[in-house]
């Protein structure tokens, strides 16, 4: 994989019909072998599973995480960038320490999979060999369902702000810049999509910021949905008693299209012009589960098996995250692809050796949303495997929401990310 | 003479040095991993929650109850130890236990 000596091996080893004795030693070389496993993607899922592969596998496994950016970028937390109280590094960490404990990094991009041969090939032209693939490719923006953003240029103006970085920063510029007394419109897809309370935690802040500094503006929340998709009555007492007359809340607002230059939302039954339109569109797995074939629901979602997070479709290639199919109840969030991340390692470690997975496996979710920068509402959710159903399913009683916004869970919610990026990243 | 026997046991049936620990140690590491988004990897807390790594496993285990019984206030652990059955919990307060 360093050198193009490896590279050409690689290439004469794939198209020779003893590829898969061959393959051991070719992957050896690049610290692979018939342990090596390659996970796609570094966020909450990918990184969790490198980490956790390498922590309770040792050296028996070898772990290459591929990842295009050269830095992990939190979504979870970016929307306090948006109201005003956090900024770009402080939701930023590394891969270096994740590299120090021997997980190899590849920046580079996956650009096919070979499921056959078992070999994924770089934007880099360079392929790898695995024994077991895990993909945490995160959600593709469906643009064709708004017409008007399917083009870039449309899309540098019409912000998504959906994956935290750069979109982020110019989200919140473009609320700096506008007028006292003036409307941000943020837009919501059909559930399911990725994290469901986002788009009513970015409306409390951008609401928080104008209280502040326009308090004159006005927040529009424009829902595909008939309710509030996540904590609904906590978020609607929060939109009445907070910021009451500031945030309108609109349910079964289903977005058509966009006016850029007027910048209108254009609504199944009305439109809506803003000063800011923010547009969080309808999601489906990412590109490289759908090329792979790993697409089993609604041409959406990659359909698991709960206890290896492994495709229904593809054996050996696991798939985390924000791309599978969810079972009843179980959200698309950072928490819950760091929860898939951990199933995926230990099955993936008794596999590897032989042995049947874990048979009673157990997720944990956590999602806080700050309504303003200091006060935090949550919801949590067990899910234990139900060996009948083959699924993981919420425990009865378990799991529920904070009574009301508080500052005390505002605390325990930066140390979540705190403990959560250093749980994946080292 | 027992724990002869025990590695014996390990020697003969594991496949390789793959496996750390028998299946209900690793059982035990799955379950306590589930907690490490908020309370640390291993139980290593680097904010503000409770570090839960070497703490007296009947200290755990009695807090852990209290919580799954509605007995002592919180603003999640309520919640979130009624989704565990007591084994389990146990498993998870011995684990952190044994942490250093």
């Amino acid at each position: 994989m360093r050198t193009v000596n490896r590279r050409d091996f690689l290439k004469a080893a794939a198209a020779s019909a003893g590829f898969a004795a061959l393959g051991g030693c070719a992957s050896m070389e690049a610290g692979g072998g018939k342990n090596h496993v390659v996970v796609i993607g570094g966020g909450f899922g990918g990184a969790t599973a490198a980490r956790y592969l390498k922590h309770w596998g040792g050296a028996n496994v070898n772990v290459t995480l591929i990842e295009r950016d050269q830095e992990f970028v939190s979504c979870p937390l970016s929307n306090l960038i948006i109201g005003g109280s956090k900024s770009l590094p402080d939701i930023t960490r590394g891969y270096a320490s994740l590299a120090k404990e021997r997980v190899r990094i590849v920046h580079d991009e996956v650009v096919a999979i070979d499921a056959e041969k078992r070999t994924v090939k770089l934007a880099s032209g360079q392929s790898m060999g695995y024994e077991r693939l895990v993909m945490s490719p995160g959600v593709e923006f469906q643009w064709d369902q708004v017409p008007a953003l399917q083009d870039a240029a449309a899309r540098e103006q019409i912000l998504h702000a959906w994956k935290a970085g750069p979109q982020t920063l110019t989200l919140r510029k473009q609320l700096e810049a506008m007028p006292d007394g003036g409307v941000f419109a943020i837009t919501i897809p059909l559930a399911p999509y990725r994290c469901p309370p986002g788009p009513y935690e970015r409306a409390c802040q951008a609401a928080h910021y104008f209280k502040q500094a326009k308090p004159k503006s006005k927040v529009l929340v424009l829902d595909a949905n008939d309710k509030i998709v996540s904590k609904p009555a906590l978020f609607d007492k929060i939109f009445k008693e907070m910021y009451g007359g500031m945030i309108e809340y609109r349910p079964n607002s289903r977005l058509m299209d966009v006016d850029v230059a007027t910048r209108t939302a254009k609504l199944e039954f009305d439109d809506v012009k803003a000063d800011v339109l923010n547009v969080v569109p309808p999601q489906r797995a990412a590109d490289i589960a759908k090329n792979t074939g790993l697409i089993t629901t609604n041409n959406k979602w990659c359909d698991v098996d709960w206890l290896t997070m492994e495709s229904k479709v593809q054996p050996r290639i696991h798939i985390l995250g924000d791309a599978v199919l969810a079972a009843p109840a179980m959200p698309k969030s950072g928490h819950m692809a760091n929860q898939h991340g951990k199933i995926a390692a230990a099955a993936i470690i008794e596999l590897l050796d032989g042995r049947a997975p874990n048979s009673t496996p157990v997720a944990v979710n956590t999602c806080y949303s700050f309504v303003d920068d200091k006060k935090v509402i949550h919801v949590s959710s067990v899910h234990q495997y139900n060996a009948e159903k083959k699924l993981l399913e919420t425990v009865k009683d378990s799991g529920g929401l904070s009574k009301e916004a508080n500052e005390l869970e505002g605390e325990y919610a930066l140390s979540w990310a705190q403990n959560i990026w250093a749980d994946m990243l080292g | 003479m027992k724990l002869f026997f025990a590695l014996l046991l390990c020697v003969s049936v594991a496949p390789n040095v793959f496996a750390h620990g028998s299946g209900s140690d690793r059982l035990a590491r799955n379950l306590a991993a589930t907690c490490a988004n908020c309370h640390g990897t291993e139980g290593h807390s680097v904010g503000k929650v409770a570090a839960l790594a070497g703490k007296p496993a009947q200290d755990t285990i009695g807090k852990l109850t209290e919580f799954k019984e509605g007995k002592r206030p919180a603003t999640i652990m309520h919640q979130i130890a009624k989704g565990f059955t007591d084994e389990q919990l146990r498993l998870i307060a011995d684990y952190f236990a044994a942490q250093k």
